[in-house]
């Protein structure tokens, strides 16, 4: 796996999805208006979004779970509506809004499942990467939400997908268990898998994905990796410090500074470039040596909130 | 294969966990048999106004097979129903989809737990009944059987239209247990079927159990099979499948 930048061209790599046009309505509610995108084999593919902007429809659609008004799809070079027995059996899935029988074990669970492909992997092994063998008797009803989901995302893995689908998996984890899962996720990358995200975590696509597009109100608003969607809309960085000092006035005199924000002690000076370094002399010029001095670089949320317009509310 | 195996015998687990209805579809035909065995023993006999009533036959020899056909009418009604709908409510039915079960998986597995709650509950009123009141032993086994396994595809038929149709787990409790009660009242399985006048009995012409009851009876009390209302139970399987079929949804 090469880390894709943005000049890296999409056909040079094996795409195993392949969504052209998707669409799907719900009588007057557009759920995805018109999304195209592609996922490379081996990687981290993470569609970030607001809830209802059309994620899970999209994802939905690509495992053959519901079926689009229009466009092509292909997943393993697979119809997703046509051929969707033989896709499931190669993909795995953690769905939003699904469920066991509340009185079925977990070792049951994984028994089960496992069953339903031949030469199936031990999920005895996937028990316990996934930290369910002391719960290997617990019913499903007695988990918490975070044993809950390390299940869902066991059973996903139990037929040794090709590509993995895991949608808003993290989403009821403390923050301890979201780490040790985003580990997880990355060795099922690293095993071989695809993997496609679904999350309204900015931190978490951030750092977990190769590449991601960010969905809005059904459509794709931006897709590359979360370096270059920063690059390309967030590039401007915030220089922050404390003074006592009235008139800083000449800050805004400044090449590469675009904006100076003051409330109270606390200054905050937007701009792009060297804007540190010009910064930090212009104020020893000025006998201003402020102890906390700091950089703060933008992240996936200032592109987010500069592309949708709003806070992702999570 | 071996996941409807698999399913089945997790399904089968399920069951005896959920204690309310191990005791619907297990304890209440018993608690009935004994009910009705206080109230009329078994004793052939003829009602105040001289007709004959329970077909002629002891009060006891009418209800143990009438209530092999309870036990398949309360998996038909509720238990089976509450399940399916409650798996959907619940997005079971959309895991299990989502990881390729297939719906023959799903339906065959409810096929099978429902065969065995039907055989065991029919054994425990047997073998009650039995002792208890010993009445006739059945007649003719082997249309028996036949009987059996047609009243229970019925009604297992039934149970996944039911489920199929019902939104919730609260709408199949709901329904289910009006259609149990009206049944069992007016279906032959309550007050003797001979007592029922008028709408009662029109009612009770309609309910599934009334013709299941009756070709159970049949080979039981040795009057052969009956083809009627052999006819009529088939009828409504094949009703109850294509609708199943019809409108089953994963969620």
């Amino acid at each position: 796996m090469t880390t894709q930048t943005g000049d890296v061209s999409i056909d040079e790599m094996t795409a195993v999805i392949e969504v052209e046009r998707l669409r799907k309505t719900y009588g007057n509610t557009i759920a995805v208006a018109d999304v195209s995108f592609q996922v490379n084999e081996g990687e981290i593919f993470g569609l970030l979004g607001p809830n209802g902007a059309g994620k899970t429809t999209s994802v939905e659609c690509l495992q053959g779970l519901r079926h689009p008004d229009s466009g092509n799809l292909r997943v393993l070079g697979l119809d997703p509506k046509a051929e969707a027995t033989t896709l499931r059996r190669r993909i795995g899935s953690q769905l939003q809004e699904s469920a066991l029988p509340d009185r079925i074990r977990v070792w049951e669970a994984l028994d089960l499942f496992s069953s339903i492909v031949p030469d199936s992997p031990d999920w005895q092994i996937l028990m316990e990467q996934w930290g369910l063998t002391e719960k290997r008797k617990a019913s499903f009803s007695s988990l918490s939400g975070g044993q809950r989901q390390r299940l869902f995302v066991a059973l996903a893995l139990v037929n040794n997908p090709e590509v993995v689908f895991l949608d808003e998996m993290t989403t009821g984890l403390d923050p301890a268990a979201r780490r040790v899962a985003w580990d997880l996720i990355r060795s099922i990358r690293d095993r071989g898998a695809t993997v496609v995200l679904v999350t309204h975590f900015m931190d978490e696509a951030e750092k977990l994905c190769d590449r991601l597009a960010i969905v809005d109100r059904g459509k794709i608003v931006a897709m590359d990796t979360p370096q270059g969607l920063i690059t390309e809309y967030a590039s401007d960085v915030r220089v922050i410090f404390t003074t006592s000092r009235e008139d800083i006035s000449w800050l805004d005199e400044i090449s590469n500074v675009k904006k100076v924000i003051r409330s109270g002690p606390r200054v905050e000076v937007e701009g792009s470039g060297p804007v540190l370094a010009l910064v930090a002399a212009s104020l020893v010029e000025h006998g201003i040596t402020p102890a906390d001095l700091r950089l703060v670089q933008p992240t996936l949320e200032d592109v987010f909130l500069r592309l949708t317009g709003q806070d992702i509310g999570g | 294969m071996r996941t409807l195996i698999k399913l089945s015998w997790v399904e089968l687990k399920l069951f005896v966990r959920e204690p309310i209805t191990v005791i619907f579809t297990l304890a209440l035909p018993i608690i009935f048999l004994f009910v009705m065995g206080g109230v009329f023993g078994n004793e052939a006999s003829t009602d105040d106004s001289g007709i004959i009533v329970f077909r002629g036959v002891g009060p006891l020899d009418y209800y143990i097979p009438a209530y092999f056909g309870l036990v398949m009418m309360a998996i038909g009604t509720v238990a089976l129903p509450v399940h399916l709908a409650g798996y959907r409510e619940r997005g079971v039915l959309r895991r299990l989809h989502a990881s390729s079960i297939s719906v023959w998986s799903v339906l065959g597995s409810q096929m099978v737990v429902s065969f065995v709650i039907a055989v065991l509950g029919s054994v425990l009123v047997f073998i009650l009944g039995i002792i208890v009141y010993s009445p006739h032993i059945p007649q003719e086994i082997g249309l028996l059987v036949l009987a059996f396994l047609l009243g229970l595809v019925s009604f297992t038929a039934l149970g996944f239209f039911l489920g199929a149709v019902l939104p919730s787990t609260r709408a199949a409790q709901g329904l289910g247990l009006i259609l149990f009660f009206v049944m069992m009242i007016l279906g032959g399985a309550g007050p003797p079927p001979e007592v029922l006048t008028g709408a009662m009995d029109i009612v009770g012409q309609i309910t599934p159990l009334r013709h299941v009851i009756i070709i159970l009876q049949d080979p039981w009390l040795g009057f052969g099979w009956n083809v009627q209302a052999s006819l009529v139970v088939a009828g409504i399987t094949v009703m109850a499948v294509l609708l199943s079929a019809r409108f089953f949804r994963w969620e």
